[in-house]
């Protein structure tokens, strides 16, 4: 790779982060304006409130940058970007197409789950840095949240990858046939829930619950700072959506999917974005032992049951 | 001196100085997040000499889930923010805590230094030749090992019930 397709790279991977998050960001404007017959989001700048996003963004440039007197300065400072900077590391690697990606490894899927499992730091960073109480409570929740759907989900993926018998995000699509959405519907619907709680969305959005604890870990941030928080979120279920699509959805495969694979790959990443803002809409809150209990109780089972099954048909169709 | 000396280096001393901060710090979340940065450097050693799959587990065990467990940990007992003033030793433990470590890195560095060879060697590592490895040769260890987790595992619950609590009555009384 010579120097100049590395700067080309690296642009083309930062532009998809800028740009898709803010896509997902607007999608979940407009579908919740409409599921819930919300009028303010469809005001701005005329048709169906197209600049809404554009307004939110120059609210939050404008905004003080505060950092509260009793807080960690550094370690409040730096966990925006703790949070966003995996994601941006896990888009490098997830395929649109055969052969385009932002660079191809043989462990893909594996980058993929240890560079999201980084970003959940940062919210630990952020609940402890804050000086605040609602924000360590959020923090605490947060923890122990994650500790529990990461292995529900690692084991998810850990199945399409032993079905494929690759850990490669290409060599998984490689390998995929429609007969997956049925052979691995348990661990398809287990990264599904599992991810949703990696994002900490609702209904699992226990540690940042707003009649509760104001903003959990973010109570703190204003400004640019809480608005990486946001773009890490988006850029989460990005990366989540199109790693579903990828893994369970057969990524590229599709008609005249040698030219238009990419638009397939991101047309099933979308669809599953769409599903993840539905849930906000349609669910109601977990409370914290629901949410354990699921985790617990029915994910890590199913997520095993699922790998033996899968380990019986990779046996027996070999 | 290629650039991969360069980078292994670069890595290694990322790992050692946080590492060293890591114990001298005297706030205790930050001796955590110090940990995080020494992992990452180690993980980065590790990509350095081509063992990528290894390097890939390690950060995503050690920081994705060990780490936010003592943080989680942290956050339930006490974490200060501001040096933690309560716990402080008094000047020979402090030494002695050094010569213990000292030592430690001598018999490491005694043992390891005539193995080192003259640069740094990338092997490419296939995950499959890890994977036959630990689950062929290394298969009787490797369950072993994951036996006395799970005996540790199950020793933990059963002391953080408590001996000779009736649980048979009350019901959901514990919960």
């Amino acid at each position: 790779m010579s120097v100049l397709e590395v700067v080309v790279r690296s642009v083309a991977v930062l532009a998809a982060f800028l740009v898709f998050p803010l896509l997902v960001g607007q999608a979940e404007h407009k579908l919740m304006a409409h599921m819930q017959g919300r009028l303010g989001p469809m005001y701005a700048g005329g048709f169906h409130g197209w600049a809404q996003l554009v307004a939110d963004g120059v609210k939050f440039v404008q905004k003080e940058d505060i950092t509260p007197r009793a807080a960690d300065r550094t370690v409040f400072r730096i966990a925006p970007f703790v949070a966003l900077v995996p994601y941006l590391l896990a888009l490098g690697v997830l395929p649109l197409q055969s052969g385009v990606a932002g660079v191809d490894v043989p462990a893909s899927a594996v980058l993929v789950l240890a560079a999201t499992s980084v970003g959940a730091l940062g919210t630990l960073m952020a609940g402890w840095a804050s000086a605040n109480k609602y924000a360590l409570l959020g923090a605490l929740r947060s923890a122990a949240q994650l500790v529990s759907y990461e292995l529900p989900l690692v084991l998810a993926v850990a199945s399409a990858c032993l079905a494929a018998g690759t850990l490669s995000l290409s060599g998984v699509v490689a390998a995929w046939s429609p007969w997956w959405l049925l052979w691995q519907l348990p661990g398809m619907l287990v990264f599904l829930v599992a991810a949703l709680a990696e994002l900490q969305r609702p209904p699992f959005d226990m540690p940042i619950a707003d009649a509760e604890l104001v903003m959990g870990p973010w109570t703190e941030y204003t400004g640019l700072r809480f608005a990486f928080f946001l773009l890490a979120e988006y850029a989460g279920i990005v990366v989540f959506s199109v790693l579903f699509a990828v893994l369970w959805l057969g990524g590229w495969r599709g008609p005249f999917d040698e030219h238009l694979g990419w638009l397939w790959t991101l047309l099933k990443g979308f669809v599953v974005a769409v599903l993840v803002i539905w849930f906000r809409v349609a669910w109601p809150r977990m409370r914290e032992d629901q949410l354990q209990r699921l985790a617990w109780l029915f994910l890590l089972p199913l997520a095993l049951i699922q790998l033996a099954l899968t380990g019986i048909g990779v046996v027996m169709t070999q | 001196m290629t650039s991969l000396d360069l980078a292994f280096a670069a890595c290694g001393l990322l790992a050692v100085v946080a590492g060293l901060l890591a114990v001298t710090t005297r706030q205790v979340v930050h001796a955590a997040l110090w940990l995080v940065v020494a992992l990452l450097g180690v993980a980065g050693c590790l990509l350095v000499l081509g063992h990528e799959l290894v390097a890939l587990v390690l950060v995503l065990v050690y920081v994705g889930a060990i780490v936010v467990l003592v943080l989680f940990a942290l956050m339930l007992t006490r974490a200060p923010i501001g040096p933690d003033l309560a716990h402080a030793v008094p000047w020979w433990r402090r030494v002695l805590a050094g010569l213990a470590g000292a030592a430690t890195t001598g018999l490491l560095l005694a043992a390891l230094l005539p193995l080192a060879g003259e640069a740094v060697e990338r092997r490419e590592v296939a995950n499959a030749a890890v994977a036959t490895e630990l689950f062929g040769t290394w298969v009787w260890p490797f369950e072993a090992l994951s036996v006395l987790l799970l005996a540790a595992l199950v020793a933990a619950l059963a002391v953080s019930r408590g001996a000779g609590v009736d649980t048979s009555r009350g019901g959901g009384g514990a919960a």
